[in-house]
């Protein structure tokens, strides 16, 4: 199949940028969306011409790294699906393709498709984690946890941070990917000695990196790869709300 | 961990403005339910209609304590709301040249814009019915026992083609608002999850439907000459 791409081009992070057009020819449909890429730029570096840069790393929906916007989605047209594993057949011959990088002010581009994500980490850092004492691995069984609980910590932890959550959010609002990582923590027993500061700490430092607030469009569900339900931003919220009245 | 670095207070934190706009959204809302239910007293008649107003306007410093908590909600409520909006508009400085909407409502948004627009009708309807600056001649209106005649103001008011059609859009844009406030209230608060969601999405756009329907029908039935003047006119 041949394709019409309407590509982002932009040298570094100071360059305005710009949409390029490139053909895309003779493309097999069991090729990747990532494939396809690798193809056409196969094109570009015979032709002299700069690759076109973009972030990728396991290519099996599982790290979280792919990140591109197709005809205006998270990830492309299909649902629960990273770009790495969009496969062409999901596209027409003769079809036109948007692709762009991630866009909000706190995952500035670096280089054509590849963004800036380094603000995930940072929130993270804030309190994304639980302190054990170093010592031996406890015993499995010392710390019953009930189904119901390892299942929501297990649902919430399905999260890759890909950041499709923040690129398709109207508001670039990142509450997704924290409330995942904040509900991950609170469901579990391990998680409860640090939870209120952890959510006060993750939603500040959420702030501080200049995302978007949440206005409840519940479009990033729809986007994420992994289905994450925006019953994390509830879980959340309460947690928040919890930490700061018993402050 | 140190302390220090929570620098961002719960006022000004995303989930904190989030948490304000709700608990003001739903004392409107709670304001919105009794409003509707005193002013339905059109229906019954005259003497209900005014007897109920001039109850409300001899509660001396009462009515003004209500009347100052109302603003502090609508004060708040705009505030934080407008703040929220601008700061989304920063948090994306460059847009997409190509952008899809999955599942975010059209209610949900336009909020900002529906609800500015509530505020300009917020205000018009305070001059209109309350300050009577719009329509001074209102004013006149007194039943026979020398009450302000609220009754014949409504129904004059309504009489008017243009100043119904304010309201009627006015209610239609309060409802569009509601259909997506309600149950964003309850995701706020966190009290929803992925069993109640749906059922909230439903209520909500239930509970607009009600609230349109509430308040346009007195319009309309000024309109279809279902409620009318007394005795036939001034
Ligand atoms: C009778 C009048 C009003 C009522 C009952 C009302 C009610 C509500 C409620 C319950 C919410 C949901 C809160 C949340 O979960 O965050 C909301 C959201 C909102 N309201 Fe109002 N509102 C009214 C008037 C206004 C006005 C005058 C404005 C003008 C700026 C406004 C702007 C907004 C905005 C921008 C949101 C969106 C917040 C978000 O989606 O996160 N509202 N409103
Ligand atoms: S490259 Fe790892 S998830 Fe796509």
């Amino acid at each position: 199949m041949n394709l019409t791409l309407y590509v982002w081009r932009q040298k570094n992070a100071d360059d305005k940028g710009r949409m390029e057009k490139y053909e895309a020819r003779d493309i097999n449909h069991h090729m990747s969306f990532l494939e396809m890429l690798d193809v056409v730029n196969e094109g570009l570096i015979q032709q002299g011409t700069e690759p076109i840069a973009f972030d990728h790393d396991c290519r099996e929906g599982i790290c979280g790294t792919c990140s591109l916007m197709i005809n205006g989605r998270a990830h492309g047209p299909e649902m629960a699906t990273t770009v790495c594993q969009l496969h062409m057949r999901h596209f027409k011959d003769g079809d036109t393709i948007y692709i762009e990088p991630w866009r909000a002010r706190a995952f500035p581009v670096l280089k054509d498709l590849v963004v800036d994500r380094s603000a995930f980490d940072r929130i993270m850092q804030a309190g994304g984690f639980v302190s054990i004492n170093a010592g031996g691995a406890p015993d499995a069984n010392a710390l019953p946890i009930a189904k119901k609980d390892a299942d929501t910590a297990m649902d919430a932890a399905a999260c890759i941070g890909c950041g499709a959550c923040v690129a398709s959010c109207k508001n670039a609002s990142a509450m997704l990917f924290v409330a995942a990582k904040v509900s991950q923590f609170a469901s579990l027993p391990q998680g409860h000695a640090e939870r209120k500061q952890r959510v006060e700490k993750m939603v500040a430092q959420m702030d501080r990196e200049g995302f978007g607030n949440c206005t409840n469009y519940y479009e990033c569900e729809a986007a994420c790869p992994k289905e994450i339900s925006v019953k994390f931003i509830a879980m959340m919220n309460r947690e928040y709300l919890m930490a700061t009245v018993t402050r | 961990m140190t302390t220090s670095q929570s620098s961002v207070s719960f006022t000004t934190a995303s989930v904190g403005k989030k948490v304000l706009m709700a608990i003001t959204g739903i004392l409107l809302i709670g304001f919105l339910i009794v409003h509707l239910i005193g002013n339905l007293q059109l229906f019954v008649g005259q003497e209900q209609l005014n007897k109920y107003a001039e109850t409300l306007q001899s509660l001396g410093a009462l009515k003004w304590g209500f009347r100052l908590f109302m603003l502090i909600l609508a004060v708040v409520h705009v505030w934080k709301g407008v703040v929220l909006w601008l700061e989304n508009q920063r948090a994306r400085p460059v847009g997409y040249r190509r952008e899809d909407t999955i599942q975010a409502s059209l209610s949900s948004r336009t909020m900002i814009y529906t609800g500015l627009l509530i505020l300009a009708f917020v205000v018009y309807h305070l001059l209109h019915f309350t300050v009577i600056a719009t329509n001074p001649e209102y004013a006149q209106l007194k039943d026979s026992m020398g009450r302000m005649d609220v009754y014949s103001m409504v129904i004059t008011g309504f009489s008017n083609y243009f100043i119904a059609a304010v309201y009627l859009i006015a209610m239609f844009l309060l409802a569009y608002h509601l259909s997506h406030a309600a149950e964003s209230f309850f995701q706020t608060m966190g009290w929803a999850n992925e069993k109640y969601l749906p059922k909230l999405k439903f209520l909500s756009n239930v509970f607009a439907i009600i609230i349109f329907l509430g308040y346009a029908s007195m319009p309309i039935a000024v309109l279809l000459n279902y409620v009318t003047l007394p005795g036939g006119g001034f």
